[in-house]
């Protein structure tokens, strides 16, 4: 059909397609000698997600299982990084947290970024008094503090996993779909975008089709920068006990339950699960923000 | 000017009316009542107690009037009963008030300390090891939780001084000194975290005002180099660090929500979790709404103060 040439000619038209294709191994060193920074991130992102994924292999301990005989063991041989108040290995906890704090990042981070991207696009590409109206809702979602709006959904929907990922996704929708509707208007002018207007594409083909695909940078970009502060708000959520309920490790829960109370004694109830929590952000905000740096050149330095 | 404040005001009420309506939806969904938490230790709620205390606290009254009642209310500056003190809602809030206004403050001071110079720094020595050194340390700022933060700074007076910061407010006609260390610590532990955004706004504002024309005429001119970083390139950068000054403030009270539990001061934040963990409606809707009015006033003044700091920016009308 006559949709198909002009397909063809989007291809080209994508920056993707401008720089060729590179094998990954050749694109992957490219980057860690253009942003070794953003490689170190990289390499944290990696070695979190691989710690989620071999959480039963890594471990030393039952995550959740007592030991009334060795509470707020210090750090030693027999527990890596020492126990907590129930007798619990914290290094097993940790490598077991890794799972949830990823699994509500991502999922949380996808579910905002998409369902906010969709508003931006639709709204971006539809303009007039859709994108005026749209907006406004949006704005009535982004004039609370993060923190607080998530708070306020975790607390009216419930403790479980599954509402702590939306109550941390909602807050992201606004932000989400500000973006991707800033690069849908820039996109909206272009000349391809008129030649399948004039060609009868119907519209929401277009957008979808050909206007969708040419955000994939900005869009991306977003998701990391996104990730590290979704772990905080998990972090936070849990610390004050509104996020994910026991007995799930959760690193902001191990923060909470033990820590205050038994920090003097064992500050290493403190400490770990904490540099666990900043690890993880460092890492996803160092490779967010080299990855920005590479695909959104207009935002470089920023 | 005054129609584009005016529209400014219009849109900000819309804003506000919306907001309402969403976190008084968002508390009705919520599963149990005020009834279920005050019986819970009990376990079982006799229905025509149960019936007596909706009826008392107009929770039996179709939602729809609930809200229209709370509307009314604010209209008339009353906030309402708190559920569990049984006192008026402003009664409750009004001491909170001052305590994380003056967090804020604080913080906000702190991070502009902070961020300010830093970022005027690194952007003077782009791509040095001094200015990746400091990139690393504010977003280093941006990754921690600043409530783990503040644990980590009480934990080491502890271990290095033996001092144990006071567990209870402090009011500064008491002991100023105990006063402004307890309010230090966690604006220092708040404001590291603002001050890496502000940090990171400052050094690309200021990377693109070097490289422009008058810059280059002020260093031919002769003129001493501190005087053309921070005289006549920082006044034309800080415009868009004001912005984010404003933004962050929103961002700032989110994260006093934690840092007032870790450091146990009576701040609205820290009052609004433990309404939240109530379902204490009056609590926390109208604490929600006077955080969403500061938010959204403070962004409307952070808008007109740059017409005030840089003379190009008019406003219509």
């Amino acid at each position: 059909m006559a949709v198909r040439p002009i397909g063809a000619e989007i291809e080209l038209t994508r920056p993707s397609a401008v720089t060729g294709r590179a094998s990954l191994s050749t694109v992957v060193t490219r980057f860690a000698r253009k942003k070794p920074l953003g490689a170190l991130g990289g390499v944290l992102m990696v070695i979190m997600a691989l710690t989620a994924v071999f959480a039963d292999v890594l471990d030393t301990y039952d995550p959740i299982a007592t030991d009334a005989a060795a509470t707020l063991a210090a750090p030693g041989p027999d527990h890596w990084l020492g126990t907590d108040h129930l007798g619990r290995d914290i290094y097993s906890r940790i490598v077991h947290g890794a799972r949830v704090s990823l699994i509500v990042g991502i999922a949380s981070t996808l579910l905002g970024s998409v369902l906010g991207g969709v508003i931006g696009l639709l709204s971006g590409y539809t303009g007039g008094k859709v994108d005026l109206i749209s907006q406004r809702l949006l704005d009535i979602l982004q004039g609370l503090p993060l923190l607080v709006l998530a708070l306020v959904m975790s607390a009216s929907l419930g403790p479980s996993v599954q509402n702590v990922i939306i109550a941390i996704s909602i807050p992201i929708i606004p932000r989400a779909s500000r973006v991707i509707r800033a690069s849908v208007l820039a996109i909206r002018e272009m000349q391809f975008v008129e030649a399948a207007r004039a060609l009868g594409t119907a519209h929401l083909r277009i957008a979808f089709r050909h206007v969708l695909p040419n955000t994939v940078g900005p869009f991306i970009v977003l998701m990391t920068a996104q990730l590290g502060s979704a772990i905080l708000v998990e972090a936070a959520l849990s610390f004050l006990g509104l996020g994910v309920p026991e007995p799930y490790p959760s690193w902001g829960r191990m923060l909470s339950v033990s820590a205050a109370e038994y920090a003097q004694k064992a500050p290493h109830l403190v400490l770990f699960p904490g540099l666990a929590i900043s690890l993880a952000v460092f890492g996803s905000n160092l490779f967010g923000d080299a990855l920005r740096d590479t695909l959104d050149p207009r935002l470089r330095g920023a | 000017m005054k129609t584009y404040i005016a529209q400014r005001l219009f849109v900000a009420g819309l804003t506000l009316f919306g907001m309402s309506v969403v976190i008084f939806a968002l508390l009705r969904l919520a599963p149990g009542d005020i009834v279920d938490v005050l019986f819970s230790a009990a376990g079982y709620v006799d229905p025509s107690e149960r019936q007596l205390i909706l009826e008392e606290l107009g929770l039996d009254e179709p939602v729809w009037k609930q809200y229209v009642t709370w509307i009314a209310q604010i209209f008339t500056g009353d906030l309402g009963k708190s559920y569990r003190y049984d006192l008026p809602a402003w009664e409750i809030i009004k001491p909170l008030i001052p305590v994380t206004v003056e967090l804020a403050i604080l913080a906000t001071i702190v991070s502009v300390l902070l961020g300010v110079p830093a970022g005027v720094m690194s952007a003077v020595r782009q791509d040095t090891g001094f200015d990746y050194a400091l990139r690393v340390v504010s977003l280093a700022g941006l990754s921690m939780p600043s409530f783990w933060l503040g644990m980590v700074i009480i934990l080491t007076l502890v271990a290095w001084l033996g001092w144990i910061p006071p567990l209870t407010y402090v009011s500064p006609r008491e002991n100023f000194w105990l006063h402004s260390v307890q309010f230090l610590l966690p604006a220092l532990a708040v404001g590291y975290r603002s001050s890496a955004l502000i940090m990171r706004i400052t050094r690309s504002a200021m990377l693109e005002v070097l490289r422009e024309d008058y810059i280059r005429t002020a260093w031919a001119k002769g003129q001493a180099g501190r005087a053309v970083v921070w005289r006549h390139a920082l006044k034309n950068a800080i415009l868009p660090v004001v912005t984010v000054i404003g933004i962050e403030f929103a961002f700032l009270i989110g994260g006093l929500v934690v840092t007032e539990t870790v450091f146990n001061l009576p701040g609205v934040a820290r009052f609004l979790v433990e309404a939240i963990l109530w379902r204490d409606y009056p609590i926390v809707q109208n604490l929600v709404m006077i955080i969403a009015i500061v938010v959204i006033f403070t962004n409307l003044i952070v808008d007109l103060l740059y017409g005030v700091l840089d003379p190009r920016v008019r406003y219509g009308g």
